[in-house]
């Protein structure tokens, strides 16, 4: 059995699953939540690799890069704002974070 | 002065009243601190007025004598577009002659108020008034733009409206300035319609380059319709003369005007401002004479006003109210004499009525001073023995007002008739029919009040208010004193022009050239004054032939009326009203037109103010589109803060599906 694009994409498609799951069936922690963004962008990033393997074309590399980099960074700033939200509330419930609400 | 009229000494002539009032009204009121005293204040004032009279009386001669003319703009203000925004002046005949008449009149008036305002604690306001007046009145008249026009025409305006609510302690005084104020915005905003019209479509507001154009307008049709351009123009510039005039249905303001002080229905509501409307009709005399339905509109209101106030002057008890509705009723006289074509003629009776009407009114003041401020002619009687000199110049007066053979208002009263008889235009019979009757009416009324407060039983102490009104500190002595010299000078100086005025400047005013450049008549259509100066010969004849005309043996019938009713049978008005007691309170109603402008005009005014306010301002601005607004925002967004719950979950749920129904829509709808 070869490996096709096929399975390439049902792997991503699983994962964005997966992380989209995590986020609605997280109630407690808000790393949690992070964590599946982050399994939602690297969902992403397969897809690319699998696109750019199977077409020849670098460029979706390159793309994965730069998600990659602007997912570190991402990660950084949620993770300072989750130590300054624990100082405030004491909390990182996600259930008792609802300050948004209108 | 040569020649030539130089522009600093006719500048010099408005603004010499106006330093005068400057200085007695900044300096002598509690406005600058009261700095200087009545003295100095009436020395400014008159000073002004006598430096204006005697620059005005030279530029007449060198008008009348040398035939010379001006016509400059001094100052332009400002453009806008082509337009021009200006201040000028143009000295002809017409100008110059009512230059003199307003500062000679304004001057006496000047010195009469010395004696007059006396007592009153207003006394330097008081100057101040009449010489911004005199100020104002010269901008109109020596204006060469049609902007300076209705700028002194707004001034003379105010300062009637300040003058009336002279006594602002008094509320029918308020009411009667703020009446006045009002019905003559009604005019204004004709007058500034008429204006604007010339503006637009001659693109001038100078009168010269007006008229020039003013062929060209007659061809034109007012926009979206097909009336003449013309026409609109001289109806809306003659609805303002009517507010400025009093005549006819605007008339209401003047009778209330009396509520202000003597000296200021002389000078303002009797010998000059009321004259702007017959002045400015006459100074646009070569756009009227384009508009024959203009014309007729003139006459049918002028002899309306001309006969039917008449009627009204004869039931007033009140002395000025007499003398104000013989005014309304001359200016009906000049208006229908406007209405033949016979400008000049107008004007004559302008000039003529100037000096007559201001000695009556002075006269009557000087009455109501020496009866301590009564003016109940039903209270007087006898006056004559005690106030001689105002007794002769008021006889003299209401002579020339009924228009007797050789005084003044005979020359101009008899041109007027004769050149309405002598009109072609449809109404003119109709005028022709009001202005011989008037003559009758004139009479009556004048001579009922003469006899009613110069002959007869002295009748001071039957009157009911005299204690009330004994607010000046006379001792209890009922008998009338001749009034001082200050009030008995203007009187005779008054009284010589109302006597020979007429006499003296027919010729050259109606037949000879002294309006050749400032009065146009189209002879070919309005022939009226050819005829006029064919049946003329002279002064001397025209009186002599007055005899075995109708107008004197009307006027002389009214005078024998008069005299029959108060004099000899004095019971006689008494039934004879009770006979036409409905007529009587028609008139005594004033043809109820207070009445409908109060209860009509006023309160359906006012009605639909309080229908806008209420429904308009407050329903549909304030409830639907201010309240209203604020109330759909806030109920939709009552519905949808229910979707912004706050939990992180709910909003990455609600991307998420968006993300589904976008690829939805690309992969399967948007094959």
């Amino acid at each position: 059995m070869t490996l096709t694009l096929g399975h390439f994409l049902s792997l991503g498609a699983m994962l964005f699953a997966l992380s989209i799951i995590g986020i609605f069936l997280n109630r407690k922690n808000l790393i949690v939540l992070l964590m599946a963004i982050e399994l939602m962008l690297l969902a992403v990033n397969m897809n690319f690799v699998a696109f750019s393997h199977y077409l020849a074309d670098m460029h979706g590399q390159v793309f994965v890069f730069f998600i990659l980099t602007v997912a570190a960074a991402e990660s950084a700033i949620g993770l300072a704002i989750l130590v300054l939200l624990f100082r405030n509330k004491s909390s990182i419930n996600v259930d008792e974070l609802n300050t948004l609400k209108g | 002065m040569s020649q030539t009229l130089s522009a600093s000494t006719l500048l010099a002539v408005p603004l010499a009243p106006l330093v005068g009032s400057l200085l007695a009204g900044i300096l002598g009121t509690s406005f600058g601190g009261n700095r200087i005293g009545r003295r100095l204040s009436h020395t400014f004032t008159i000073f002004g007025v006598l430096v204006a009279f005697v620059l005005s009386a030279m530029t007449l001669k060198s008008v009348a004598l040398d035939g010379a003319r001006f016509n400059e703009t001094l100052y332009t203000w400002m453009m806008v577009g082509g337009l021009k925004m200006e201040i000028g002046f143009l000295i002809d005949g017409l100008t110059a002659m009512m230059m003199c008449v307003v500062t000679f009149v304004s001057l006496m008036v000047h010195i009469y108020t010395i004696g007059y305002m006396e007592e009153d604690d207003g006394y330097n306001r008081f100057f101040s008034y009449i010489s911004l007046f005199t100020f104002s009145m010269l901008m109109l008249v020596m204006s060469n733009n049609m902007l300076q026009l209705f700028f002194g025409w707004e001034a003379v305006g105010l300062v009637s409206y300040l003058l009336i609510g002279f006594w602002f302690n008094k509320p029918s005084a308020i009411f009667a300035n703020m009446k006045a104020f009002l019905v003559n915005r009604v005019g204004d905003f004709g007058f500034i319609l008429g204006i604007g019209l010339i503006a637009a479509f001659a693109g001038t507001l100078n009168y010269t380059e007006a008229f020039a154009k003013a062929g060209e307008l007659a061809k034109l049709t007012f926009p979206g319709t097909n009336w003449m351009l013309i026409t609109v123009i001289c109806i809306c510039l003659f609805i303002g003369a009517m507010g400025k005039s009093a005549q006819f249905p605007l008339h209401v303001w003047l009778p209330d005007s009396m509520e202000g002080p003597t000296p200021i229905s002389a000078l303002i509501h009797a010998a000059t401002m009321v004259t702007a409307g017959i002045f400015m009709v006459a100074r646009m005399s070569p756009l009227f004479e384009l508009s024959d339905t203009a014309l007729n509109f003139i006459l049918v209101i002028g002899s309306i006003t001309a006969l039917f106030m008449g009627f009204l002057g004869i039931i007033q008890n009140d002395i000025k109210r007499v003398v104000a509705y013989s005014t309304l009723s001359q200016l009906g006289y000049m208006t229908v004499a406007l209405g033949a074509s016979a400008y000049s003629v107008a004007v004559f009776h302008l000039m003529t009525h100037a000096f007559f009407k201001a000695l009556l009114f002075l006269a009557a003041g000087s009455v109501i001073m020496g009866l301590h401020h009564n003016q109940d002619i039903r209270w007087m009687g006898g006056v004559r023995k005690y106030m001689p000199i105002t007794w002769i110049t008021s006889l003299l007066g209401s002579l020339a007002l009924i228009g007797t053979p050789l005084f003044a208002g005979f020359y101009s009263k008899d041109s007027i008739i004769e050149a309405v008889h002598e009109s072609h235009l449809p109404a003119a019979g109709f005028a022709s029919f009001a202005v011989l009757a008037g003559v009758f009416v004139t009479a009556f009324y004048s001579f009922r009040m003469y006899f009613l407060v110069f002959h007869g039983k002295e009748r001071y102490d039957q009157n009911p208010d005299a204690h009330h009104d004994d607010h000046h500190g006379h001792k209890e002595h009922h008998n009338p004193h001749e009034s001082p010299w200050v009030v008995t000078v203007p009187l005779i100086l008054l009284a010589i022009p109302s006597v020979v005025i007429g006499f003296m400047t027919i010729q050259p005013m109606l037949f000879g050239e002294f309006f050749k450049d400032a009065i146009f008549v189209d002879a070919a259509k309005h022939p009226v004054m050819e005829e006029l100066a064919k049946a003329f010969h002279g002064p001397t004849q025209m009186a002599i032939h007055a005899f075995t005309t109708a107008p004197f043996w009307l006027a002389l019938a009214g005078v024998a009326l008069a005299y029959y009713m108060y004099m000899v049978n004095p019971a006689l008005p008494a039934a004879v009203k009770k006979h036409i007691q409905p007529v009587y309170t028609l008139l005594e109603n004033k043809y109820y037109l207070d009445w409908i402008n109060e209860n009509i005009l006023a309160r359906g005014a006012r009605a639909l103010g309080t229908g806008l306010w209420k429904g308009g301002d407050e329903a549909v601005i304030d409830g639907v589109l201010v309240n209203g607004s604020w109330k759909v925002v806030g109920a939709v967004s009552s519905v949808v803060r229910w979707f912004q719950t706050g939990y992180l979950y709910h909003y990455a749920f609600a991307m998420i599906l968006g993300v589904f129904v976008l690829m939805t829509y690309f992969v399967w709808l948007n094959k």
